[in-house]
């Protein structure tokens, strides 16, 4: 199934967001997530099933003014 | 000291956390200025990287309030969802709304602004809104829940201090008793003081800290500014005068 992550066009074998995240090893990493630009929190990431054409935004903290 | 949705921070300096020349520099400024809240942002991780990690813990180690923002949202639906990662990442319901309207200015979008403030004031944030010292526009965020006004003094990142100061006055007067955070356009030290002058409650600095020479210097120096600016507030200014006065008596002066 081919997603845009982050911009990116890419292929995967995972159905949901929880799986994406394993699959692109951000475990356990401090991350926060959107899928077509809609917010998913993270105890909802095992629910969120990922389609043909979906785009994921997978963030982190950063420095900002 | 102002207090923001309850919170009182012993700072009137709002510190961001971007472009400084090194992370132990920036954790220097915060220490030597005493800044009591920083700004930080949500940006794309890279895979693997764990740079969010790294920075969090820094973060977490400068022992202040965390302000997220929504830097570079050109859309509601953007800042909306920005907001909402940000509150899950750093844990507090904070955020400093950041639509912005024009890409040479970087203003913020008056109207999205406020759609923005309701919908995530609906959702339990408590809303900074990088707003300009439009009047009607800022009683609209008010309306809209907002407990704190963050107009610019000045475009982000130019340094040209404050724009127009009969507005940010107006401002003050209409809204007596709300914090009132010069964001953005400060360069020097001087215009943080005359903010402090004009009855602001604090200041939010970034570049002019972090690309200056010595950021460490710099930051302390705006620390400084704002407690004289804001010490020459409340100790109730003489009027200006158009003619002179002397200071010293006339009675008694010698040749008369």
């Amino acid at each position: 199934m081919k997603i845009t992550v982050n911009g990116t066009a890419q292929e995967t074998a995972a159905t949901t967001l929880d799986a994406l995240l394993i699959e692109l090893g951000y475990g356990e990493a401090k991350v926060a997530t959107a899928v077509n630009e809609g917010f998913v929190p993270a105890t909802l990431r095992p629910e969120q099933r990922l389609n043909e054409g979906d785009r994921v935004e997978i963030v982190a903290p950063r420095q900002g003014g | 000291m102002p207090t923001y949705y309850d919170t009182e921070i012993k700072s009137r300096l709002m510190l961001g956390t971007a472009q400084y020349p090194s992370p132990a520099i920036l954790a220097q400024a915060f220490k030597r200025s005493g800044a009591g809240i920083a700004t930080v942002s949500v940006r794309r991780e890279a895979g693997g990287e764990r740079a969010g990690q790294a920075f969090w813990d820094m973060i977490g180690d400068l022992g202040v309030h965390v302000l997220p923002n929504t830097a570079g949202c050109h859309s509601v639906r953007e800042a909306v969802t920005t907001a909402q990662m940000a509150r899950e990442l750093f844990d507090t319901n904070w955020i400093k709304l950041e639509v912005i309207g024009h890409a040479d200015t970087l203003q913020p979008d008056p109207f999205g602004l406020v759609e923005a403030a309701h919908i995530l004031t609906d959702d339990g944030f408590q809303v900074f809104p990088y707003c300009t010292e439009d009047l009607v526009l800022c009683e609209r965020l008010v309306e809209a829940g907002c407990r704190v006004l963050m107009p610019w003094g000045a475009p982000i990142g130019t340094g040209l201090g404050l724009n127009n100061i009969y507005g940010l006055r107006s401002l003050r007067a209409h809204f007596p008793d709300l914090p009132l955070v010069i964001d953005a356009g400060l360069g020097l030290p001087s215009q943080a003081a005359h903010a402090m002058e004009l009855g602001y409650d604090a200041v939010l600095l970034n570049t002019a800290v972090a690309k200056a020479g010595d950021p460490v210097a710099m930051a302390q120096g705006f620390a400084r500014a704002l407690e004289a600016g804001r010490l020459g507030f409340e100790a109730d200014p003489m009027e200006p005068r158009d003619m002179a006065a002397p200071s010293t008596p006339v009675l008694g002066r010698a040749f008369t």
